[in-house]
């Protein structure tokens, strides 16, 4: 261990929920995206599966709100080591939406892409069995631009690079292919307890 | 396999990154040695290492940096790098001294040379700029840092590559590297200004002037800064005509 000489750190409540590197950020929620956010209203929004599926569709805003609602209350982790507790997100779970794309046996991954044309990568795994959303309410309110508004994917349990802002698809492939940040030295899956940070982790 | 070609999101901002990381150097950490601290200004002060076997950097690249109490606690921040990148084995970081800050707070009121705190990087090649393309630099505060580096190393190459900068502060008193800004720098004070200047925010009117003397091949927009200051820079580029996918921004949070 190396301490670093006079460093105690700040005094902190022992959080169980945090995972290694991570720092509570209490109220804050930063903001960070590589590219400008876009003006996308709910009117100019909306979310497709395709790749290998039985049924590639395409949902509207009022198509997809139409579907059962879905809320996801608990902690996000942010690569860049900050942790956030407490939070409510609402939508609608993935599965709602594979239900009726129905995807392919030969499906292993997924790759996320927004409306801006980033992209992230994920087993197809983390994205099934209630563990993801597409989400448009925080706290109970629209979700905001700068946080991915008018709806982002969630996937709280990987860091939050994985839950692409403005969501506009997601494509089933039988095999990993890496995203914008992926690309860019970032680990291909983001597990927060195994601090799955950068390619090499 | 079904596919084979790559995936291409059908949108603008399908930007490559710039440079690929490697992961075997970034997923390393390593001790790098405090060997001088400069102040800046009042609030901020630069940091400089020795980092032996430092793979070396781009102009724009940030790292994680770790400090470790007795204890065994850790917290870690990534920091922009100022340097350029021809000082090998040594490298510089900015900080700016946030009020309660728990890692820039160490730096400002207990480190001194001789002191070790550990690294990993360079992270990151999509902010980076080796310094190839025409380049319209925006920051404010702290949000210099990475720009300075891609000034620096401008200068440290003779390159001739269009670069221009425009930096906003809140007086001239904290301005980072105000020594160092010369004719390619622009500065905007947003409280006081010196003899007579303008006050205020970057406006669309320092845009527009920067857009308006297009390099060939156009500029290749770089912003950092606070989240606030990111949304306010970017939505005047694209207001006046820079394209989407040709701007990057690095957000501190
Ligand atoms: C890619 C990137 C590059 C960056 N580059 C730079 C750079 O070049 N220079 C630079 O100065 N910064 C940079 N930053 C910001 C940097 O990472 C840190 O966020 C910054 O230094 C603050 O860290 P800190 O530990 O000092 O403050 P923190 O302890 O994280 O505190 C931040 C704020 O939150 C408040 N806070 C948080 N937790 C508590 C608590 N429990 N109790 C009370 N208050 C609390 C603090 O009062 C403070 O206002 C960069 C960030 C990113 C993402």
């Amino acid at each position: 261990m190396n301490v670093t000489r006079g460093f105690t750190g700040r005094p902190r409540a022992d959080h169980p929920g945090l995972p290694p590197g991570q720092y509570d950020a209490g109220d804050d929620w930063p903001v960070l995206s590589a590219e400008v956010t876009p003006d996308l209203t709910p009117a100019d929004w909306s979310f497709r599966i395709d790749g290998l599926v039985e049924r590639p569709c395409t949902w509207d805003w009022e198509q997809a709100r139409a579907l059962p609602a879905s809320a996801y209350d608990g902690a996000i982790h942010c690569v860049t080591s900050w942790s956030k507790f407490g939070v409510r997100f609402g939508g609608v779970s993935l599965d709602a939406f594979f239900d009726v794309a129905q995807p392919h046996g030969s499906a292993t991954h997924a790759i996320a892409y927004s409306h801006t044309g980033y992209t992230t990568n994920l087993p197809l795994a983390d994205l099934t069995g209630g563990r993801a959303w597409i989400a448009w309410e925080y706290d109970g309110a629209p979700l905001a631009p700068e946080h991915g508004g008018p709806a982002r994917l969630l996937v709280p349990h990987l860091y939050f690079w994985k839950s692409a802002k403005w969501i506009a698809g997601i494509t089933l492939l039988d095999h990993d292919e890496p995203g914008f940040w992926e690309r860019n030295g970032y680990h291909g899956r983001g597990n927060p307890w195994e601090e799955q940070r950068y390619s090499g982790d | 396999m079904t596919e084979t070609a790559a995936f291409t999101p059908p949108t603008r901002f399908a930007v490559p990154g710039r440079i690929a990381v490697s992961g075997q150097t970034a997923a390393r950490w390593r001790t790098a040695t405090l060997t001088e601290i400069r102040r800046e200004t009042a609030r901020a002060a630069t940091f400089r290492f020795a980092v032996p076997h430092w793979a070396g950097h781009l102009p724009g690249q940030h790292l994680m940096l770790r400090l470790t109490a007795p204890d065994g606690y850790a917290a870690q921040r990534h920091y922009s790098i100022a340097s350029a990148p021809d000082d090998a084995g040594h490298l510089e970081l900015t900080l700016d001294h946030v009020p309660d800050g728990e890692v820039s707070g160490w730096f400002h009121t207990v480190a001194r040379p001789g002191d070790t705190v550990q690294v990993r990087g360079p992270l990151s090649g999509f902010f980076a700029w080796p310094g190839d393309r025409p380049a319209l630099l925006l920051g404010a505060g702290s949000g210099v840092v990475p720009l300075m580096s891609m000034v620096r190393h401008h200068r440290a190459r003779g390159l001739s590559v269009p670069l221009r900068m425009l930096v906003s502060a809140r007086s001239p008193e904290e301005l980072i590297y105000a020594r160092e800004l010369g004719a390619e720098t622009t500065a905007v004070f947003t409280r006081s200004a010196p003899g007579g200047a303008p006050v205020g925010r970057v406006a669309s009117a320092h845009v527009a002037a920067l857009l308006a003397e297009q390099p060939p091949g156009g500029w290749e927009a770089y912003v950092c800064g606070s989240n606030g200051f990111a949304e306010h820079a970017s939505r005047l580029l694209v207001a006046a005509g820079q394209p989407v996918e040709r701007i990057r921004i690095e957000r501190f949070g």
